[in-house]
């Protein structure tokens, strides 16, 4: 301010000196740079406008203006594919690199129109519209990039789905010539419809040195083993007709052949079938009175009679897949669709997507020699199986088969899955339909252990400012033999801790963690000072549990390291005349939770409530300063499908100087706030994960007529 | 001064502009400027066009294509004897090169494996010798070669590499000599070690024709899929049965361990698979990272030593091994020589999480084992990278994958028998493929080998899965009952039973196992039931309680002695508590009164070995023990007791005193006995202590009878 005041002061005398030339030139420099700041500001808010106007116009575009170019005949081929390639052999992974996303990045070519010296196209369909919807798909998805430099993956975009309508020379050449060829590496052709008459070659006939191939139909001799993928060969009837879902279960018929070019050998054998199970099987040929066309590709004909096709195949149980000159068949799309099992017969035959997809929870797989014995062998499939596998049929339709965009990009998530094998999806996201992901459960501690005895637990003392309490408490769990520490949660941030010459003496290490704020979920936090596994979460004014009480609960909590065991169990009801859950603390002969103020778990569940914890559910807790144990219930529940343990009989939980959990919990308000808490976790979760039981657990011999002194634990549920 | 100015103003005006294009992107201004000018768009960076005409793009193949297969002229029969002499040897697959009509009678009695004898003075290795006795002492062995149809040399072929002292000469022209070979169809071969220093190439030194091979370190290149089987690399030490388990005996939480990822092992200065082990000490930190090799190995190493050597060698001894792969959250498993080693399984049992580097190996049992959920794959290429990669890899990831690791270890690899078992069971599952296993069920506990698909192919009727996927067990029950004495009068304990057990609303069907020496009396003579009543003759046998009956339709069945005295309440609250134990798969002690799932009676007939059931048999005796012990190797858990009982059985008259058998301290030794034959044939002790019983939530507290479900309990 100063230094430009006295600037300025200067100014006047500096200009009236300065000569008009100068003057002028000065002028238009300041203009000059006026005009550059304008220019430039004007360029910076542009920008966007700009480019969605040049997108206006590129969307104008047709395909017939790809630009065009002339193969050479002397322009090189590649070399035919390599059988032995694999994905460390033949795949440039560097070209991936590592990144946090675990994603690959793929680049698709421009279109180009390729002819031969004649001015003759290399196919003679061009783009088709499958391979249009495809490339489109993958570059809506995040495997798309732009930058050709940064590509893992490059999918050409000449189309070689069907080879018949392919020049093969023509279109290798064609291939040879993109500008990243380098050999066919980190290449990604799709095919659906390999070889031609007359020994139809399972795999692309077109050369393509390392090329990675996506082809329907790959038989074992063919298929590289983890380098190619098998896709299923598209039924563009699933784009015209709609199929609704039916529910699984026995349908008119037993078993459908739908195909109309069954070879004539097969086709007496399946009359035969016919013949000896009679209306069980129907056995569907192509209208012979129908001329050639779209119609009599939805026709079928059985003795005159005319069928609707696909519909029919969904009054089917099964139905018959069985290869032609190819191994791919586009029926088995339609089959899948129907919610029929298909009946696969194609010896050698590579199932699309089979290196991730368990095709034996969807279909039945029979040897083209028994084919006689499919009656006999689809009857021995119990029911319910049946059911499940029509079901897990029509969930691969829907999610790898409907369309273009699910092919495409299950081929790619399965390179994906190669390339970067540590994010790979599991089994169970490939294969199990939605209805079963929502409903089934996979509990993080899956494995069946009986941790050892020795480490002991840690016992978790939440306290406010009850320090009698709180010693009374300390001094009484100090007496279980397997307590290996003592951790008190200080959740008073006026209040400091009493010395530490004032607490009782224990004979286990005793830490004191002072919080931040008085939140009722620090006591789930997952302190590192808890070593152990198993965490006794204990409120402290719990000073009527014996030690052989809670002796006992860490016993069983051992043989039940995922479960939540407690003392004093809760049960949730369902008000019918409210129409929601209800929160019972009363005598009930059930228990769908137990209190968390003094029950074992493990320390797992202090991770994924701090961090995992569904919704809003953390600060709902912290907010209503109640529930944190609701919570926590539901949270094992959830994840573990299994119910509490109660463990000993039931306790007045009563002391005469702090306020019970029971006294409190009698409080009218205090239990209309809970059963709030429950309908409101119930939403959040989505569902009502608790699990009911009507038992608890006593040592072996609790109140048998046995001496007292031999058993393990005497002192329990005594007053 | 003036032109000093002029300078300044003019630098500060460069400057400016300067700037404002750096920030401004004005570097593009002459560009943009150009294309706005001229109108003109260059190539545009956008993902795939919206073609305008794409409605009228062509379909890549029309319907009638699709539909209207062209066919060839040639028949299918034909086609499939042309593939057979086409597809042998190195492409050999199921469907060319083994003979299914020699195994063409269904299920476990169609699949049988003969053993060629051994010949006097052959040499036989301590590890083919547990391999031969796995597959004698297996239900699918046969010594007569005409029912088999699966065939195993007696030949040693496990070590074929020429410089060692297991290798076996003139294998050819011994197995031309068999009549039996048939150019190697439906035999197995196995093999640990292949080809020798330097190349170490696959080539077993004969000609295995079309047989199946069953070997180590496969490469995906030479493995024929679907037909040849990788197996791991085991040492001589490898236990026959039973194994140790693994050592993960708890989940700690944080997952990580004091390590993140270790090595110790070999470096190869020079030969084949030198490039990976001469670079692993590049990850080596120090702190959690060690990566520790030494060049003292062979005979020779000082005269390829180079400058590392001493320092490593050094650095090698401070680390111990076994600490090592106690304290690594991941253990590098490197390729050797060749590409499996022994290090596979020892970091799977040590839940350490093997860090695979060995490009092309095809991993042991990859037919059937889901790998990506235990291991983590690596590249040889890419080992820079394995420390950012295991890094980064979730805890959550790290708890699942450690404990997937303990899942395989102890489903297919603790012992010699269960590599053995699962070779066979994989080739069975291809044979008769219409009862096989689905990879769900080789995946999840308690893994493959204890399902059997004979039983059902249908996840769901099985005991283990409820969880997984989504579903809850049926409420009913079967109940048998096992009747020794004959019916006299209608005031017998049976009688007593039979009404108990019917009124449980759970209860579905009510099975009568007669095996008293009586004929079992007409059907008017036993009382009216509310439920299905079946009687079935159990021939006096004793394992007769825990044969797989057609007649039991539900999951859950409870088997009763006929003197048992039972209180409907009892049959409640086990119905109760079935989910806890159909979940575990639990059996009730005391043995009289037990609920299980079906399927172990199924197990108990076809799991176990004959032997086990004729020793039941014989003494009349232990075959509770023998269940307990079956369901305890099978869930790793212990039974679970349910309520208070201080007496089962009727009080027996004192003159009938001395036929209980329990009065007879000959029992109890037996007993024993027993105990010891079936801990033997397990190779290991199954059953697991529990500390606690299940009772009624309010079992003996103190309110009113009235409140309590189950109120009879009380009084006992």
């Amino acid at each position: 301010m100063y230094a430009s005041g006295k600037y300025s002061s200067r100014g006047p005398a500096l200009i009236p000196r300065m000569k008009t030339k100068h003057r002028i030139y000065y002028i238009t420099l300041f203009s000059v740079v006026l005009f550059g700041l304008i220019a430039t500001g004007m360029f910076q808010f542009w920008p966007h406008s700009i480019e969605s106007t040049a997108d206006w116009t590129v969307d104008k575009r047709s395909v017939h203006d790809a630009p065009l170019m002339r193969l050479q005949v002397s322009s090189p081929i590649p070399e035919r594919g390599d059988l032995s390639c694999r994905m460390h052999t033949c795949f440039d992974v560097y070209r991936c690199g590592y990144n946090p996303k675990n994603r690959i990045k793929v680049y698709i070519y421009p279109l180009q129109r390729f002819v031969d010296e004649l001015g003759v196209p290399i196919s003679s369909t061009g783009l088709s519209r499958e391979y249009n919807d495809l490339l489109s798909a993958i570059s809506d998805s995040d495997f798309y990039t732009d930058d050709v430099n940064r590509a893992c993956l490059f999918v050409p975009s000449t189309d070689v789905l069907n080879q018949n309508s392919l020049r093969i020379r023509e279109t290798a050449q064609a291939l040879a010539m993109l500008p990243r060829w380098n050999k066919g590496m980190n290449h990604l052709l799709f095919n659906m419809l390999p070889g031609g008459p007359p020994d139809y070659n399972t795999a692309l006939d077109v050369p393509r040195d390392r090329a990675l191939l996506a082809g329907g139909g790959f038989s074992t001799w063919t298929y590289r083993q983890g380098y190619d993928v098998s896709i299923p060969v598209y039924s563009p009837l699933s784009a015209d007709v709609e199929l609704p879902e039916r529910q699984p279960g026995p349908r008119r018929y037993f078993i459908l052949s739908s195909q109309t070019a069954i070879h004539r050998e097969y086709r007496a054998e399946l009359e035969r079938l016919k013949e000896e199970n009679g209306e069980a099987l129907l056995l569907l040929d192509k209208c012979s009175n129908l001329s050639h066309g779209a119609a009599s590709a939805r026709k079928r004909c059985y003795k005159g009679q005319v069928y609707d096709y696909p519909q029919i195949l969904q009054e089917s149980s099964f139905c018959v897949v069985l290869r032609g000159a190819r191994l791919g068949q586009a029926a088995l799309s339609d089959v899948l669709q129907a919610g029929c099992v298909p009946v696969i017969l194609a010896d050698s035959y590579i199932l699309p997507f089979s290196e991730v997809l368990d095709w034996k929870r969807a279909s039945v797989v029979i040897p083209e020699e028994k084919l006689s014995e499919m009656y006999t062998i689809l009857k021995s499939i119990p029911h319910r199986q049946v059911e499940e596998m029509q079901r897990q049929a029509r969930w691969f339709w829907e999610a790898y088969f409907s369309s273009m965009k699910a092919i495409g990009l299950t081929t790619l998530q399965i390179i994906n899955d190669r390339i970067y094998p540590y994010a790979a999806q599991t089994y169970e996201q490939w294969n199990n339909p939605t209805v079963v992901k929502w409903s089934s459960v996979n509990s993080p501690l899956f494995l069946p252990l009986i941790p050892p005895r020795a480490p002991g637990f840690t016992a978790v003392v939440l306290t406010y400012d009850r320090v009698d309490s709180l010693f009374r408490v300390i001094t009484e769990i100090s007496k279980v033999p397997s307590l290996a520490k003592l951790l008190v949660v200080w959740n008073n941030q006026n209040k400091s801790p009493p010395e530490e010459s004032l607490w009782p003496k224990v004979g286990v290490p005793l830490k004191v963690v002072r919080t931040k704020e008085n939140k009722l979920s620090n006591r789930f936090f997952p302190y590192d000072e808890i070593e152990t596994e198993a965490v006794l979460a204990i409120d402290d004014d719990i000073i009527m549990l014996t030690s052989d009480e809670l002796q006992f609960g860490y016993e069983v909590w051992r043989e039940f390291p995922d479960r939540l065991v407690g003392y004093p169990g809760r049960l949730h009801l369902w008000d019918h005349e409210m129409g929601k859950w209800k929160y019972e603390s009363e005598w009930t002969n059930e228990v769908s939770m137990v209190l968390t103020g003094a029950a074992f778990y493990h320390k797992y569940f202090n991770y994924l409530y701090t961090y995992k914890m569904p919704g809003d559910i953390k600060n709902w807790v912290d907010a209503h300063m109640n529930c944190e144990d609701i919570a926590m219930n539901f949270l094992v529940a959830n994840i573990t499908g299994k119910a509490p343990i109660k463990v000993t009989p039931r306790k007045k939980f009563k002391c005469p100087e702090c306020t019970a959990i029971d006294g409190l919990s009698l409080d009218q308000t205090h239990m209309v706030e809970r059963s709030e808490c429950i309908n409101k976790f119930a939403s959040v979760f989505g569902t009502m994960p608790l699990k009911v039981v009507e038992h608890r657990a006593d040592p072996v011999l609790y109140k048998d007529d046995f001496p007292e002194k031999l058993k393990s634990f005497p002192n329990i549920g005594s007053l | 001064m003036q032109a000093r100015k002029k300078y300044v103003l003019l630098g500060l005006c460069t400057f400016c502009w300067l700037v404002l294009f750096y920030f401004g992107r004005g570097v593009q201004l002459p560009v943009r400027l150009l294309r706005m000018l001229t109108g003109q768009q260059g190539e545009v960076v956008r993902p795939w066009p919206n073609w305008t005409d794409r409605a009228f793009l062509p379909c890549y193949a029309h319907l009638n294509e699709l539909q209207t297969d062209p066919g060839t002229s040639e028949s299918p029969r034909q086609r499939r004897q042309a593939w057979s002499v086409i597809y042998k040897d190195s492409r050999c697959r199921m469907e060319t090169c083994f003979d299914f009509s020699r195994c063409r009678r269904r299920g476990r009695e169609g699949f049988r494996v003969y053993v060629y004898p051994s010949e006097k003075n052959e040499r036989v290795s301590e590890s083919y010798k547990k391999i031969l006795t796995s597959i004698a002492e297996s239900r699918y062995y046969t010594s007569d070669p005409r029912e088999a149809c699966l065939f195993v040399l007696g030949i040693d072929t496990l070590d074929r590499d020429q410089l060692s002292g297991q290798f076996v000469p003139n294998v050819d022209e011994r197995i031309r000599g068999y009549p039996l070979w048939n150019d190697g169809r439906n035999h197995l071969i196995f093999n640990l070690y292949s080809g020798t220093w330097p190349n170490y190439t696959e080539d077993l030194g004969f000609n295995i024709g079309q047989a199946i091979l069953a070997r180590a370190s496969l490469n995906t290149e030479h493995f024929r899929p679907g037909f040849d089987i990788s197996i791991p690399l085991f040492s001589k030490d490898h236990p026959q049965k039973g194994g140790e388990r693994g050592w993960l005996v708890r989940n700690t939480t944080p997952p990580r361990r004091k390590y993140l990822l270790m090595f110790k092992g070999k470096r190869y200065l020079t030969g084949i698979g030198s490039d990976t082990r001469n670079a692993l000490h590049h990850i080596h930190n120090g702190k959690d990272i060690v990566s520790l090799t030494t060049c003292r190995h062979g005979k020779d190493w000082e005269k390829h030593k180079d400058a590392r050597c001493d320092h490593d060698n050094l650095e090698y001894e401070r680390f111990d091994y076994q600490e090592l792969l106690h304290n690594s959250t991941f253990c590098l498993v490197p390729r050797g020589r060749r590409l499996g080693s022994f290090r596979f399984l020892e970091s799977l049992q040590a839940a350490c999480i093997p860090v695979l580097l060995s490009n092309g190996w095809e991993l042991p049992f990859s037919d059937v084992i889901q790998w990506n959920q235990a291991v983590i794959e690596g590249d040889e290429r890419l080992l820079l990278q394995v420390p950012s990669t295991v890094r980064a890899v979730a805890s959550e990831r790290v708890l699942a994958l450690r404990q997937r690791t303990q899942i395989l270890w102890e489903a297919y690899f603790s012992s010699v028998d269960k590599i053995v078992v699962t070779t066979l069971e994989i080739i069975k599952d291809r044979v008769f493929s219409h009862t096989s296993r689905n990879k769900y069920m080789w995946n999840a506990l308690p893994g493959g080998l204890l399902v059997l698909p004979e039983y059902s192919t249908h996840l769901a009727h099985f005991p283990f899965y409820y969880l997984g996927l989504g579903i809850s067990p049926n409420q009913e029950f079967t109940a048998i009952i096992h009747a020794v004495s004959p019916l006299v009068s209608q005031s017998q304990p049976i009688m007593k039973l039979l009404q108990v057990v019917s009124k449980s609303k759970y209860c579905s069907q009510i099975i009568i196992l007669w095996n008293s020496e009586k004929a079992p009396p007409s059907r008017s003579k036993w009382p009216p039931m509310p439920v299905p009543l079946t009687v079935t003759d159990g021939k006096r046998k004793t394992t007769s309680r825990f044969l797989p009956h057609v007649a039991i339709e539900t999951d859950a069945v409870l088997s009763l002695d006929e003197d048992t005295v039972l209180l409907t309440s009892e049959v409640c609250i086990q119905q109760a508590c079935r989910l806890v134990h159909v979940v575990l798969g639990g059996c009730l002690v005391p043995p009289s009164v037990c609920h299980l799932h079906r399927y172990y009676h199924y197990l108990f007939s076809h799991y176990l070995p004959q032997s086990l059931r004729t020793i039941v048999d014989h003494t009349s005796n232990c075959e509770d023990i023998l269940m307990n012990f079956l369901v305890s190797a099978v869930t790793r858990l212990p039974p679970i007791k349910v309520a208070q009982r201080k007496q089962y059985k009727e009080l027996p008259s004192p003159q009938a005193t001395k036929n209980v058998p329990w009065a007879n301290p000959e029992h109890f030794n037996q007993r024993q006995e027993c105990i010891n034959t079936f801990a033997n044939w397990f190779g290991y002790m199954p059953l697991v202590h529990s500390q606690f019983r299940l009772d009624p939530v309010l079992f003996k507290d103190q309110v009113s009878v009235l409140r309590k479900k189950y109120k009879d309990l009380e009084k006992a």
